[in-house]
């Protein structure tokens, strides 16, 4: 069994990265800039799970804006009905505005915290598990899975923009607590970013721990021969909805964890073009690796902070050059930049073996399932 | 019964324009399985040659005849390029073609934004479609009615043409097995080449159509992109005949649910029964019978 890195690699860079995230950056990044870091890294914790489900599984998850924004707007329906409870309201402010006066059926549950928490991690894997199982078990193709997980996105992005009762197009926003923490306090903002420091760490440490497993390496022989795999005696199908669930459940997490972070989730945070916009970050630090989605996911997040506002046209183009030279050209990404640089250096040093050995299973074949 | 009626043309309709916007992605999809994303951009491509063709001719009838033709060679062109430089290369990477194709319709979402600007743009529509037509008590735009013989008249051609002429009988061939048509001296290059240049024709023509019916606005291809996509899952890969039955069903569906509850619920609801109908006909409505795994 191939390890993804080495056990002290592993562990050296955890803390590294732990360093960087809970010493390093609060220290310098002013309050402004971490709370955008805390931004992106909610974005890092959904490229993970796309990593593990398109890089590693093959699948096309074009729907994880859905998944994003249902725990984005589970999170802020509780934060709304809690905010208007510290007031001594009944419904939210932007209901008032309304003239709704009563709290509709389905925000009620959601003025206990337990209940929110429990369904941001409940609602979105059931959703997946059922959609995967209708989809994978009755063999639907890779190309009808991506367009049905883009239908999805665009048939929800649709109906939170008809519903008064959840903000319409404008959404759900101007949050004033978390959890009973005033989100004025710049030490409550900071906290909120050390919980999606944590919240990365974590899930990142799953993946690992599922990409080393036996269960992903079968998810790579899926991605790579899903039929040889079924002839083995496995079950695609089930291997395949593990790896969508879990994949939605981050989103889903980072989601909750986007909305108290920069104040507000909106339909624009849900539809096809936010969910694809969501891949263009793990096709670029390489799909198929364990960090690459993390830090290209950051990297595109911060030049789209910086350039989409002042140069909004040409962030277009450079989005859409993005998409067609990094997957139409380097599908491996970044990462494969630096796994070709290696090889090259190798075959410098030693006389060329005598078979071609592309027998690294992580970048071959990337994209090549249907 | 007014209001059944009702319906019933206001389904027919949406039938024709799903029908209409899918035609040319049940060619490159149907019968290529490359999922073009810059398809709903074609459309828009067709939006606009009828706006800038009527700027140049100001005859609204003339201007909306030439456009059609303009409009075809315009998307056909567009699309020929895009498969000599990008599509061709990842045949056996269908699912990197989506997103590549994703990126060529940003930008050219943004082309047409900095060339005509974010606001909508209308085309006039000719004299005799202006007004309605009244069928069983049922008011139906002539617009409506031009838009379901240009339907018809579109799947009647590329019906003909696929069943008869030789070029549809190349199509036809490397669709059904590259190898075999390449051995008897079909170019499977040019063949690919020409199916999607008709492909992308037919996006524009029904762009000009649909220039009819409302403004041309630079992303008005991505709203139809899902639908059209959604029409030829549902019909079957391969099939003319299965994208003509699922485009008029779902229209259908999408009227009456529409009638009984609303817009954005409807769409919804369509794509559960969708995904429900998949369930039992994971490969759409009409198949190619093969013994194929994949």
């Amino acid at each position: 069994m191939r390890a993804v890195l080495g056990r002290w690699q592993t562990w050296a860079g955890f803390g590294i990265a732990a360093v960087v995230l809970f010493g390093v950056a609060p220290v310098v990044l002013s309050d402004f800039r971490l709370s955008l870091l805390g931004k992106f890294l909610c974005f890092a914790i959904v490229a993970v799970g796309i990593g593990l489900a398109w890089g590693r599984g093959g699948m096309l998850v074009l729907g994880q804006g859905v998944f994003f924004g249902l725990g984005g707007y589970m999170m802020g329906m509780h934060l709304k009905i809690a905010d208007a409870q510290i007031r001594g309201d009944d419904v939210p402010d932007f209901m008032q505005i309304a003239g709704v006066r009563e709290l509709p059926g389905y925000w009620e549950p959601f003025a206990s915290p337990a209940f929110t928490l429990l369904a941001i991690v409940l609602l979105p894997t059931a959703i997946a598990a059922a959609l995967g199982f209708g989809v994978f078990k009755r063999r639907v193709k890779g190309a009808y899975f991506a367009i049905l997980s883009q239908a999805l996105a665009a048939a929800l992005a649709i109906l939170l923009v008809g519903q008064t009762s959840t903000g319409g197009s404008n959404g759900l926003n101007r949050f004033r607590t978390f959890f009973g923490f005033t989100l004025n306090d710049p030490a409550n903002r900071r906290m909120l970013y050390f919980i999606a420091a944590g919240v990365l760490l974590l899930v990142v440490a799953v993946v690992r721990q599922l990409m080393q497993s036996r269960y992903g390496e079968l998810l790579v022989a899926v991605r790579d021969g899903e039929e040889r795999v079924r002839f083995l005696g496995y079950d695609p199908a089930n291997i395949k909805v593990v790896a969508y669930t879990v994949a939605a459940l981050f989103a889903s997490i980072a989601g909750a964890l986007f909305a108290p972070i920069v104040g507000f989730i909106a339909p624009s945070q849900v539809g096809i073009l936010p969910s694809i916009a969501f891949l263009i970050g793990v096709a670029i630090g390489g799909r198929t690796t364990l960090l690459g989605p993390v830090l290209g996911a950051i990297g595109v997040a911060w030049a789209q902070t910086l350039f989409s506002e002042r140069f909004p046209s040409e962030w277009t183009y450079a989005q859409g050059l993005l998409f067609i030279v990094v997957v139409g050209f380097f599908p491996a990404g970044l990462a494969g930049l630096g796994v070709f640089l290696k090889r090259r250096r190798k075959a410098k040093t030693e006389p060329p073996p005598e078979q071609a050995t592309d027998s690294d299973p992580d970048t071959e074949k990337v994209g090549a399932s249907s | 019964m007014d209001v059944l009626i009702g319906q019933l043309a206001t389904g027919l309709s949406l039938g024709s324009i799903l029908l209409l916007a899918a035609l040319g992605l049940s060619l490159t999809f149907g019968q290529m399985g490359v999922i073009n994303m810059a398809h709903g951009e074609f459309i828009m491509a067709g939006c606009y040659t009828a706006y800038v063709v009527q700027q140049v001719i100001s005859s609204a009838g003339v201007s909306l005849l030439i456009s059609l033709v303009v409009g075809f060679v315009v998307g056909g062109a567009m699309g020929a390029l895009l498969e000599v430089t990008l599509i061709q290369r990842m045949y056996h990477r269908p699912l990197d073609t989506l997103l590549v194709t994703f990126g060529v319709g940003l930008v050219l979402q943004q082309i047409a934004r900095d060339i005509f600007g974010a606001p909508a743009v209308n085309v006039i529509a000719p004299a005799w479609l202006s007004g309605g037509v009244e069928i069983f008590g049922a008011v139906v735009p002539k617009t409506r009615i031009f838009i379901l013989v240009l339907a018809i008249a579109c799947v009647a051609a590329l019906a003909t043409a696929l069943k008869v002429s030789p070029m549809g009988r190349r199509i036809r061939a490397v669709v059904q097995n590259r190898d075999l048509a390449e051995t008897s001296g079909i170019s499977s290059r040019k063949t690919d080449i020409t199916t999607f240049f008709i492909g992308s024709g037919l996006a524009a023509v029904a762009g000009v159509a649909l220039t009819m019916i409302g403004s041309t606005s630079p992303t008005i291809g991505q709203s139809y992109l899902i639908d059209a996509f959604l029409v030829v899952v549902v019909g079957g890969l391969g099939q003319i005949k299965g994208t003509v039955i699922a485009a008029f069903s779902l229209g259908f569906l999408n009227s009456f649910i529409e009638y009984n509850t609303t817009a954005s619920l409807a769409k919804v609801i369509v794509f559960v029964i969708i995904v429900i109908f998949l369930q039992a006909r994971p490969q759409g409505l009409f198949t190619v019978r093969t013994r194929s795994l994949v």
